[in-house]
Order: structure tokens, then C-alpha cells, then sequence
């Protein structure tokens, strides 16, 4: 059984709720108490259900096709904000947005990656995988926001970075590298939210920054748990398990302090409340902004520094 | 030169085997003998271990052990280990890692996949990392990411140059996340190390990939890579299924991130010390405008 499994009993309830609501607008008959059981039963059912989510109902979760996307979010939190466009060596990446815009008593510079809501959009944006042009237009954005002193948020959405013989043959290992040296260089705040898939290399890139959020149901790996399952067992299909070995969850990802925040999702998870997730996306990257604005701007780079220092887990011989 | 004499080794016998190297066949087990991965020639083992392990044949370059690389870069007896005490721990609690580590050590005689220092070459006082593919494939867990970071502090502290021979498969899946943010972790290292204006140097060796070549790896000031290395990002079989039309021949190899402009020059096994020399001496020989 996956999440996906519980999802239909939930959807059933969720349109009859619906039909008998058009019948009360309709109609006008009273359907009151129905209604409130078959809400109650709802509520009950998710309750029940995500009161036991595995790491793999959150891989699914993460992938969901309903799940709102980075632009989704920037349009549901921002005051406005306006997209700018490509690398200026000749390429777009449409897999990554990025723009300036404002949110709360901030301007600032949002990038993210962004996948496609149907074939043909989920095709153009390359299933949210950036190839070398998207860190690259990336960068330009960063260092804008160096020289007008801007804060920096990213919105990390990706099951990986694109590994075509294309994007190989323009340097997608690099340009990751590079996205990430450009991160650690800036003197200005840097936030990023794992909203969804926090696919190995290919969000690293986007979150070398001083606070890492992650949303309750996302997940963040070095390597997707079917690549694990294939590598551990030679058997793809073997994926929860591996997601289980990975330790992918935002849980986990906090308790080994390596993210500095859980950000929670509506019961249902963000899908079903895209809205209030938004709000709660907004105001957890307010506030980290206005711990970091108190910082100066040697410090910022200093922390982020020290941040990312500390990450490790070894042990000393005794001599 | 091909040795005559009793210490033939057994497939010698088999066939593919030149007129002068046939007069020789005994058929009779050595390890007098090795046989070139690529070409498949026999070659004579002292011969083989002279060409520093480079097929005098084809030219292939055959994968270096992270000691026997040191010995043939710096200069003799200049290298003094740093950060040897490090040692992995298992912080997923990940399935076989634990066994994976012991099996790794015992057969690679090393306890982690780098070894660093600080040595010098030709005369050039640098902080030299070696990373060894024998342990669990070069890949780079939280050790590794540590003594690369350590590199950097040592080269800013003491404002020496950093060498780094790159050799590793990626990140080290068994660490999770904590593997992945090693990546971050080595690139903040480059970033802080800029202001030391001491030249960073990486050389790719076989095979540079994945989550190192996509942090440290590719932010050197300058890259060297060996003939042939594989150096690439994702494995040939996701390359190839993510992409429209077949990868090209020499797809992720030395030669064709050269042809795309991610690598300054290849460099044959033999010339990569005096290559070197003459790159520390070209950044930090002096009379600096
Ligand atoms: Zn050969």
C-alpha cells in the first residue's frame, strides 16, 4: 500500500462532499449533517493516514503531480515579482525560474526550479531538471543580487540536474560547482526551501545558503531511492526500502542538522492547501530574513561559511 | 623490453602473443607478468611499474594507488601526512556500510579514500591531496570532505598552493545527505581559499566524477587530466537514456570535456610533476606585477 492507495478513499469522500454541496446551491435541501459526517470521516482518514507516513509515502508525496510548483508558490506568497531571463551565453533554461520581486518589506531575487503541470509543459521544463544554461542564468541572478544588495531566495524542486550528453557537453558539473561557489562568495542573506523533490547535485547547486528550510513532506537525497535500490540490490523496485536506508525525510534531515527548519504542510499535505502552505512558506522565510538582515554582510558569508563546516560525521583515531 | 626465462605467465601460452614474445613462452605462472586492461598485451611487470603504470603499448594510463601517486609527483622523502587519524563513522546507520568500510580497508591497506599532506615539487612547497579509487570506489564521504576542507585551511593558513588528484566515483551514497553536503562543504572550502591567491590545481585522473567532479573538482584554477580518464557527471547508461541520439565515442572521457572546453590540458602521466612545477612557478615564482 503507498500514499496513493489511501488517496482514493479520500478522493471519493472529497467529491461526494462536493456533489452534495452543489445540491444544497442547486437544490437548496439541507444537507448540513451529511455533509459535517462525511467531513469528519475525511478528516479522520487523513489523520489516520498521516499519522503513519513511511519515507517512501513522502517520496511520493514530494513527486506528487498536484503538488504546487516554485512558481505556484511565488505567485501565491509574493507582493509581485517579474521574471528575468537567460544565461547571456546563449541559452533559457526553462527548468529554472528566476526574477526579482518583492515579499513582505523585501525586494529580493527568487530562483527556482520549476517542473511542468502537464505533458506538453513538464516536456518543455525538462520534468524540473536544470541543464547547464539553468545555473548558469542562475548565477547571474546571484551576483545581481550581490551588486544591488539584495537578498537571495531559492526554491528547490528537482528529482536531479539534467545528465544528457548534452548538458555534459556544456559543463553541468561545473556550472553546479559554480552555482555554489557564487552562493558562498555573496555578502547578502541567502534562504532556501526544499519544497518538493531535493534531488542530490542538482539542489545542492540552489542551496548553499545561510538558512535551509524544508517543507514537511519533501525529501532531500544524494542520490534518488531507485538509483539506491538498483546500487544496493540491483532491484529498482526495492526503492522504499532504500528510502528508508537514505534517511531522505525533512525528520531526518533536521535531526542529522543539516536544514535549520521544518516548514509544516496542511494535513493532506501542500497539495490539498496550496494556499496556506504558501502562507507558511511566506512567513518561515520572512522571519529567517529578518534574523539575517541583522547580520553584516562579512558575517553572512562567514556563517554560511561555518554552516556548511560543520557538516560531517567522522571520528579520531587514537595516535 | 620483454624478459626471457622461466617466469612466463600462463596465458602467454594462449595465443595473441608477438613472434618475440612467443620464443619466450614458458608455460609456467608468475607475477613477473601483467596484462594491459585496455590493449590486452602482456607487458613485463618492472617495465610497466618504470612507464609509472602507462602501457608502453597503447598508452593506456592504468589507475594509480593514492601512495604510489604521491611517490611519483613529489619530491623524494618532502611528504609529511596530514589528518592521517580521520576515520569514517556511519551516521545513517546505513545496511552493509559498517562491513563495506572494514572489507574496504583491509583491501585497500588505506582507512579512507584520500590521503593529504604537505610535500614539495621540485622545490615548490604545496598541500597535496591524493584521492585513492581502491577505497569504495574514491568516493567522497564526510572524510573525505573534511580533509579536502582541511587542504584549503592549510593552504590559506600557511599560504601554500593546493594540488588535488582527483579519483572517485561521487559521493558516498551510504552517508545520504551527509555525503551530498560535502559537496558544499569542499566548494565552500575553493570559494575561502580565493584569498589566499595561491594557485589551486586539480588533475583528473580515472575515473572524476559525479559529486566531486560537481564541487571541488572543477573550480581549480587550472585542470590537468590524464589520457583517457573517464571524467564525467551522471553514469554513461543515465546519459545516454536522458538524451536524443547516441553519446558520441570518446563521451566522458579526458579528451572530450578538453573538446568542450572543461579542461586545460592533458597531461601524460610522465610529464604531470613537471607540469606542475612549471605552473607553481609560473603563479607564485615572483617578480609578480
Ligand atoms: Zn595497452
Amino acid at each position: 500500500m503507498t500514499i496513493f492507495d489511501f488517496e482514493k478513499p479520500i478522493n471519493e469522500l472529497e467529491s461526494a462532499i462536493q456533489e452534495l454541496r452543489q445540491l444544497v446551491a442547486e437544490k437548496g435541501i439541507d444537507r448540513t449533517r451529511e455533509i459535517a459526517e462525511l467531513e469528519a470521516q475525511r478528516e479522520r482518514l487523513l489523520r489516520q493516514i498521516f499519522s503513519h507516513l513511511r519515507p517512501w509515502d513522502k517520496v511520493l508525496l514530494a513527486r506528487h503531480p498536484k503538488r504546487p510548483y516554485a512558481l505556484d508558490y511565488i505567485r501565491l506568497m509574493c507582493e509581485s515579482f517579474v521574471e528575468l531571463h537567460g544565461d547571456r551565453l546563449g541559452f533559457d533554461d526553462p527548468a529554472i525560474v528566476a526574477g526579482v520581486g518583492k515579499l513582505g518589506a523585501y525586494r529580493l531575487v527568487i530562483v527556482g526550479q520549476q517542473k511542468g503541470r502537464d505533458l506538453k509543459e513538464r516536456q518543455r521544463r525538462n520534468f524540473g531538471m536544470a541543464k547547464p544554461e539553468g545555473y548558469r542564468k542562475a548565477m547571474r541572478m546571484f551576483q545581481l543580487a550581490e551588486k544591488f544588495r539584495l537578498p537571495v531566495l531559492t526554491l528547490v524542486d528537482t528529482p536531479a540536474a539534467d545528465p544528457g550528453v548534452e548538458s555534459e557537453s556544456r559543463g553541468i558539473s561545473e556550472a553546479i560547482a559554480r552555482s555554489m561557489l557564487t552562493l558562498f562568495e555573496l555578502t547578502v542573506p541567502t534562504v532556501s526551501v526544499i519544497l518538493g523533490e531535493g534531488g542530490s547535485g542538482g539542489a545542492i547547486a540552489l542551496a548553499a545558503t545561510n538558512r535551509v528550510l524544508m517543507l514537511e513532506h519533501a525529501i532531500y537525497s544524494v542520490i534518488p531511492p531507485e538509483g539506491c535500490a538498483a546500487i544496493l540490490w540491483r532491484d529498482p523496485n526495492r526503492a522504499p526500502e532504500a528510502a528508508n536506508a537514505l534517511k531522505l525525510t525533512a525528520e531526518e534531515a533536521l535531526r542529522l542538522k543539516l536544514i535549520d527548519l521544518i516548514v509544516p504542510e496542511p494535513l493532506g499535505a501542500a497539495h490539498r492547501d496550496p494556499q496556506t502552505t504558501a502562507l507558511s512558506v511566506r512567513s518561515a522565510i520572512l522571519q529567517q530574513l529578518d534574523e539575517l538582515s541583522q547580520m553584516e554582510p562579512e558575517a553572512l558569508r562567514e556563517h554560511r561559511y561555518q554552516r556548511f563546516r560543520q557538516m560531517g560525521v567522522f571520528q579520531t583515531a587514537a595516535p | 623490453m620483454i624478459g626471457a626465462g622461466d617466469s612466463l605467465p600462463p596465458f602467454l601460452v594462449s595465443g595473441r602473443i608477438g613472434a618475440m614474445q612467443r620464443r619466450a613462452v614458458v608455460a609456467s605462472a608468475s607475477d613477473q607478468w601483467v596484462q594491459c586492461a585496455k590493449c590486452k598485451k602482456i607487458l613485463f611487470k618492472p617495465d610497466f611499474e618504470q612507464a609509472m603504470r602507462v602501457c608502453p603499448s597503447c598508452g593506456h594510463h592504468h589507475r594509480l594507488r593514492a601512495r604510489e601517486r604521491i611517490a611519483f609527483t613529489v619530491d623524494p622523502n618532502s611528504f609529511v601526512e596530514t589528518d592521517a587519524d580521520l576515520r569514517p563513522a556511519d551516521p545513517l546507520g546505513f545496511p552493509e556500510y559498517a562491513d563495506k568500510l572494514a572489507k574496504g580497508a583491509q583491501s585497500a591497506g588505506e582507512n579512507e579514500a584520500i590521503i593529504t599532506g604537505i610535500a614539495t615539487i621540485e622545490g615548490h612547497r604545496v598541500v597535496l591531496g591524493v584521492m585513492d579509487f581502491a577505497f569504495m570506489g574514491g568516493s567522497m564521504g564526510s572524510v573525505v570532505g573534511e580533509k579536502v576542507v582541511r587542504c584549503f585551511e592549510r593552504g590559506l593558513e600557511q599560504s601554500l598552493p593546493v594540488i588535488l588528484f582527483c579519483a572517485s566515483g561521487g559521493a558516498r551514497m551510504q552517508e545520504g545527505l551527509v555525503s551530498l553536503m560535502q559537496m558544499a562543504k569542499t566548494t565552500a572550502g575553493v570559494a575561502r581559499f580565493q584569498q589566499a591567491r595561491q594557485p589551486y590545481i586539480a588533475v583528473f585522473t580515472d575515473p572524476t566524477m559525479a559529486g566531486v567532479l560537481a564541487s571541488f573538482a572543477s573550480l581549480a584554477d587550472v585542470i590537468l587530466a590524464e589520457p583517457g580518464a573517464l571524467v564525467g557527471f551522471a553514469g554513461q547508461r543515465v546519459a545516454a537514456q536522458a538524451s536524443v541520439g547516441k553519446p558520441p565515442a570518446n563521451f566522458q572521457t579526458a579528451e572530450f570535456q578538453m573538446e568542450h572546453g572543461m579542461i586545460d590540458l592533458i597531461v601524460p602521466r610522465k610529464q604531470i610533476r613537471p607540469t606542475l612545477a612549471y605552473l607553481l612557478d609560473i603563479f607564485t615564482g615572483g617578480a609578480r606585477v
